[in-house]
């Protein structure tokens, strides 16, 4: 039982992770990204590469792991975020489905469907890292790192101006600030820590192939980002924690896998619509909707 | 008398087959108000954004201290020194009142990821100035009681006298102020239009579009009069108010 709390821990942390980077975007930049899960598979594979034919340690894997993802990312961010709108969403649309498909045919280094087995249990400062335990306290100490990024990225004159670029960006503009820059330099940012998470899952599981790392999750990553709300940098995290316990819920509850998996997807679909009509600013958001008469004044 | 600080050479810009300025010319001295007036469709507003990289004009030039602005992004355009307000103001109404004002502070270390981490006491130094100098300016404008209010939450003339304080904050010697008065009743002009006399005063330049003919004379030096993307008259706001031939066209009678 305390392995299996152990487990769950480590899962809520790397998904904290990942929907933090990810509110970077959703939240503080309305920036709207759907290629995060590929984003996230790109520092999994690039550190288990890393570690399997580089012969690298589990922190040069990571700085790979975040290098690929932030290069990946800024790729599709500097031609796309040029126009204005939302076209990133479709950009990165494409940018997950493309290297979705990278991750099946590049079969030399991916090893295709059948995925990467073996990655190695990461060393940290001499110390091995190999039961979930050990793991909790290391995905711990990389989400805390995070979340601080995040908090100093989001609370300083950086975070307002990524504000400002996301309530009026012609006013932005006007106000001398280089919108599209920001704009780039977030994403990729946002991409090398969402790579992180990724590295993180590789060395954790130590097996890794393309199902992990689909559209479907991308959505998931945005459910939790969006459940447990955008303006807040802990409402992420709480997303994490509450919609990784639902499958985990639903394993005590004796039904089978069958009806399970679809079940879950029900159950996820269910709590975002709920939200967007009961509580549209997540659980840590105001607890009040927005009144219709505030909106005509 | 000093040369002039601004200055459109021959700019022309065309939407398809609308010509919607043609060949302007003219310019802007240090130190005065100039007000940009005409009827409706006469060009200002455009005007205004091929001057700060909103727009780019299809021919002539526009030239900053003898700078050439035509061509360059907005941001940059801000950079060199000229700054423009919206007739729909633009405020960050999600912010609050000294947020917006120091959006137009400059914090380039705050707003470098490098320095951010790498210089921590440097950045705070940087802010603590800015919150300092945000508050100065909010203080100029009579705001400064609301600074930790949202901008959508304070009364419309209050919100366009944040309109100026923000870009009143920036760097910016020239302020492009897009009907600065629209809207606004009699008390409320009391209090903006000798708050345009002061920015003046504080060493900035004033182009600005005006719609209210009686208010020119009060709020301009000089006057451009615009008509159909053409520059008909120029000249000291007295002598363009009381020009029968422009109050017809004007006016339309």
């Amino acid at each position: 039982m305390a392995a299996y709390i152990a487990h769950y821990l480590v899962m809520v942390g790397i998904y904290s992770i990942l929907a933090l980077s990810l509110n970077l975007l959703i939240g503080y930049s309305g920036i709207f990204s759907l290629a995060h899960a590929a984003l996230y598979g790109i520092g999994a594979y690039a550190s288990a590469v890393a570690a399997l034919k580089l012969g690298l340690g589990f922190w040069g894997g990571m700085l790979v792991a975040a290098s690929v993802g932030a290069l990946a990312s800024s790729l599709v961010a500097i031609p796309s975020l040029r126009v204005a709108g939302d076209y990133y969403i479709v950009a990165s649309f494409g940018l997950q489905m493309v290297i979705l498909t990278v991750f099946v045919n590049w079969t030399d280094v991916t090893n295709g469907h059948a995925g990467l087995a073996g990655i190695p249990r990461p060393h940290a400062f001499g110390y091995a890292i190999d039961n979930p335990f050990k793991y909790v306290v290391l995905t711990l100490v990389i989400g805390a790192l995070t979340y601080a990024i995040c908090h100093r990225l989001t609370h300083s004159a950086f975070g307002r101006r990524l504000r400002a670029v996301r309530d009026d960006e012609i006013a932005a503009l006007a106000i001398g600030k280089d919108v599209v820059r920001a704009k780039i330099l977030i994403v990729t940012i946002s991409s090398a820590l969402g790579a992180l998470a990724g590295s993180l899952y590789a060395h954790y599981i130590t097996y890794i192939n393309p199902s992990s790392f689909t559209l479907e999750e991308s959505i998931f990553i945005t459910s939790l980002v969006i459940l447990g709300g955008t303006q807040r940098l802990a409402g992420p995290c709480v997303g994490a924690a509450i919609l990784l316990a639902v499958p985990e819920a639903l394993k005590f509850l004796s039904i089978p896998d069958t009806i399970a998996a679809p079940m879950r997807q029900i159950l996820y679909g269910g709590l975002l619509i709920a939200f967007m009509f009961l509580r549209p600013e997540g659980i840590l958001g105001s607890p009040h909707r927005k009144k219709p008469s505030a909106a005509i004044q | 008398m000093n040369a002039p600080i601004l200055t459109i050479e021959h700019v022309s810009k065309a939407f398809g087959g609308i010509q919607a300025v043609q060949d302007c010319t003219f310019d802007v001295m240090p130190g005065l108000i100039t007000g940009l007036i005409g009827p409706n469709g006469a060009g200002k507003t455009t005007i205004f954004n091929l001057i700060t990289g909103f727009l780019r004009a299809d021919s002539g030039s526009i030239g900053l201290h003898g700078s050439e602005l035509r061509g360059l992004p907005p941001h940059q355009v801000q950079a060199a020194g000229v700054i423009r307000t919206f007739q729909h103001l633009r405020l960050w109404g999600k912010m609050t009142v000294l947020e917006n004002v120091l959006l137009g502070c400059r914090t380039p270390l705050g707003e470098s990821v490098l320095t951010l981490f790498l210089r921590p006491g440097r950045v705070r130094t940087e802010e603590a100035a800015a919150r300092e100098r945000a508050m100065e300016v909010l203080e100029f404008f009579g705001l400064s009681a609301r600074s930790a209010e949202l901008a959508e939450d304070l009364a419309y003339p209050e919100q366009k006298l944040l309109s100026m304080a923000r870009i009143f904050a920036t760097d910016a010697q020239v302020l492009l102020l897009d009907e600065p008065t629209s809207g606004l009743d009699t008390d409320s002009l009391a209090k903006i239009v000798p708050m345009v006399r002061r920015l003046v005063e504080r060493g900035k330049t004033v182009l600005l579009i005006e719609h209210n003919m009686e208010l020119i004379a009060q709020l301009s030096d000089e006057v451009v009069f615009l008509h159909e993307g053409r520059v008909l008259a120029r000249g000291k706001a007295e002598e363009i108010t009381r020009d029968p031939a422009l109050t017809e066209i004007y006016f339309g009678v």
